[in-house]
């Protein structure tokens, strides 16, 4: 194998290992800190494509698009966690699971009846729409490293919030000591249901990033609602740091395996994950 | 003493009333087969990833058999609808649901081929027939064919074994291929290696993707490594439309020429847009098709339903027509069941895809077109064969 293809194939497991992260940091959130399953966690995945396809044929820009779509998908997020969320907190995770796997199936009727079927794909603004060629046969897509840079910035924000502010001092504090932060005069329900927003509009924001290059399909969030899990697992629950190394490691995992060992390409990242459970059963970083 | 006096008596009139009771019911039954209607039960998929396909063979089913009269051999219909959910696991309850439960006469249904293992499992056991309208599973129509097991769509085999000759008289000597790792993927890359091969050329590596996996950097990074002559791929639905799109932003399109079984650009050009551009394909049909009867066709699906036909109204549509040219053949007579059959396998289908008519293991004996995207549309270019008949291996009907 070429040098230029071990590292073209590195590049291309860690663009993957970036995405993931996105998807997978709202749920290490929400588990981490209000200790919620959400299981629709990839059908919001789904929201934020069918929304920005939707978007940009309205307003006709991508990132216009995104702009009004954040909003609007943060918003669901609230409205999830006021009526339907907030009356499982008391609630053992089986009731959990069972209402956020109800909320697929609702979400993914109402994707039906209000876009339909069909396949959809939405256009990669001109701006980003260069390649950059890397071989004589091979280009490589501007847009990928966009989205590899815009995530690398979320990761890097989302942890100066959490570790630098006196808002992500509450989260931190509300997920450890939820009694304690409420003693202390503290609106831990405000803290919440900001917490499952920002975790909705992260993987809708993941959706819609990356809907030029992933094309926008009935079903698309179920696997990556898996994949997403198996980062968070290796990760550590509730640990963003571990959320960051676990994608990471399950992008290139993914990809190296699928280039050395692509009879058990699909094995590759569970396998990873026992692995990683086998010496360290929390994950990561729990 | 007062008991027995009156056993007989009674004995005796239960046994008149049953016996007018039965009598009654007999003449009844020969009159009422006329006015009761056929139970059609629909075995396909209205939610999931697969709901549109569902859609378009209903449809394109109801279309076919209002144009016949809107009856069966001169019985009304009436249609039974089970949502399969294109979930494997639920196949064989949902048929049990449908034969058992609604004791319907005939099996329309399924698309997914995982759910065709199951539904063709029941339908071997309990006799009912089946009109498979989709699932192009080899094994229906091989392996596992039936007296009563019918298939108005394909085979895997058939839409991927004539691009073989396709590649070779293009004059490609290496292909690469890249599917899912599944029934239909492997099946499809099987047919076109064994048409590419008798053909003189080498498959030089097959790569497989995990289903349903759309991640495909690492795979377009090694055909680029490999620099093949073309690419024979198969995917369909929102994998197909990534993978055209993400081999185009790769730079592969108009460098290495992109072959496929036609399910790569079915219901799916649009999203790819411009990356489709010279894509070839083979499938046993193409909406451009200019024939009266597809032209016909088109006009009166768009009229109805106000949407455009695809393959699976297609295939919806003749599922249709061979229930109506079987009913009238046997006067709609569903209770002889061997009568029926070999009136459907008999059938000669005047398709909008072009007339066809069953093979020996009851898979359409049909002609597969060689079609071009240009244009944002499957422009057929030729026929690459001619009233091919799948070879039905293992198949002792």
């Amino acid at each position: 194998m070429e040098v230029s293809t071990i590292l073209i194939q590195t590049m291309n497991g860690l663009q993957y290992g970036l995405l993931l992260f996105l998807i997978a940091s709202g749920l290490t959130l929400i588990f981490g800190i209000m200790h919620i399953i959400n299981l629709a966690h990839g059908a919001l995945y789904m929201v934020g494509a069918y929304l920005v396809y939707w978007l940009t044929g309205l307003v006709g820009d991508l990132f216009l698009a995104i702009l009004i779509g954040v909003p609007l998908a943060a918003l669901l997020g609230v409205l999830i966690e006021r009526f339907l969320i907030q009356a499982l907190y008391r609630r053992d995770h089986l009731d959990q699971v069972l209402m956020t796997f109800g909320l697929i199936m609702v979400i993914d009727s109402l994707r039906s009846i209000i876009w339909g079927n069909d396949v959809h794909s939405v256009a990669i603004p001109e701006l980003l729409s260069g390649s950059i060629q890397l071989t004589e046969t091979l280009d490589y897509p501007v847009y990928r490293l966009f989205i590899s840079a815009v995530c690398a910035v979320i990761a890097l924000a989302m942890y100066l919030v959490l570790q630098r502010t006196r808002l992500g001092m509450l989260i931190r504090g509300g997920s450890s000591n939820r009694e304690m932060v409420q003693c202390l005069g503290i609106d831990i329900r405000l803290i919440y249901t900001l917490v499952f927003a920002a975790g909705a509009a992260l993987t809708a924001f993941a959706g819609m990033i990356a809907a030029p290059v992933s094309s926008v399909y009935p079903g698309m969030g179920n696997q990556i609602l898996i994949i997403a899990f198996v980062v968070v697992v290796i990760g550590g629950l509730g640990s963003i740091r571990g959320a960051f190394l676990g994608a990471l490691l399950v992008g290139l995992t993914a990809t190296w395996g699928a280039v050395l060992v692509p009879q058990y390409a699909g094995m590759a990242v569970y396998v990873l994950m026992a692995v990683v459970l086998l010496f360290k059963p929390r994950g990561l970083f729990a | 003493m007062h008991n027995k006096n009156k056993m007989p008596c009674s004995f005796r009139s239960t046994f008149t009333a049953s016996a007018l009771a039965l009598a009654l019911s007999a003449s009844m039954s020969s009159l009422a087969l006329a006015a009761e209607p056929v139970k059609v039960g629909l075995l396909l998929p209205y939610t999931g990833t697969f709901a549109a396909l569902g859609e378009a063979t209903t449809n394109g089913m109801k279309l076919a058999i209002e144009q016949q009269g809107g009856n069966l051999g001169g019985r009304p219909v009436e249609y039974v609808v089970v949502d399969s959910e294109a979930n494997p696991g639920k196949a064989v309850p949902n048929m049990q649901k449908l034969i058992a439960g609604s004791q319907v006469d005939v099996v329309v249904g399924p698309v997914h081929s995982g759910v065709g293992m199951g539904a063709v499992k029941v339908a071997r056991e309990t006799g009912v027939p089946l009109i498979i309208p989709n699932a192009g599973f080899n094994a229906a129509t091989g392996p596992l064919c039936a007296s009563n097991i019918f298939r108005t769509s394909f085979t895997s085999w058939q839409t991927a074994y004539p691009m073989g000759q396709v590649a070779a008289d293009k004059g490609y000597k290496n292909i690469v291929t890249v599917a899912w790792r599944y029934g239909f993927g492997t099946e499809s890359v099987e047919g076109f290696k064994e048409g590419f091969e008798q053909a003189g050329g080498t498959v030089s590596k097959e790569i497989y993707v995990p289903f349903p996996d759309v991640e495909f950097q690492s795979q377009l990074t090694e055909i680029a490594a490999l620099k093949p002559d073309a690419v024979f791929v198969f995917f369909a639905g929102g994998g197909a439309a990534k993978f055209v799109q993400d081999y185009a932003a790769a730079g592969l399109q108009g460098k290495i020429p992109l072959l496929g079984s036609g399910f790569l650009t079915e219901g799916t050009l649009q999203a790819q847009g411009a990356a489709a551009t010279g894509v070839l394909t083979t499938l046993h049909y193409a909406d451009s098709l200019d024939t009266p009867q597809n032209n016909k066709f088109r006009a009166d699906y768009r009229q109805k339903f106000g949407k455009e036909a695809d393959i699976y109204a297609v295939q919806g549509y003749d599922s249709g027509l061979l229930l109506a040219q079987s009913l009238t053949k046997v006067s709609g007579n569903t209770q002889d069941r061997a009568a029926w059959n070999a009136a459907m396998a008999d059938a000669r289908i005047d398709s909008p895809r072009g007339a066809w008519s069953f093979s020996k293991a009851h898979n359409p004996v049909q002609n597969v077109y060689l079609r071009e995207v240009r244009d944002g549309a499957n422009v057929v270019v030729s026929t690459a064969a001619t009233a091919l008949a799948d070879p039905a291996r293992g198949c002792k009907l």
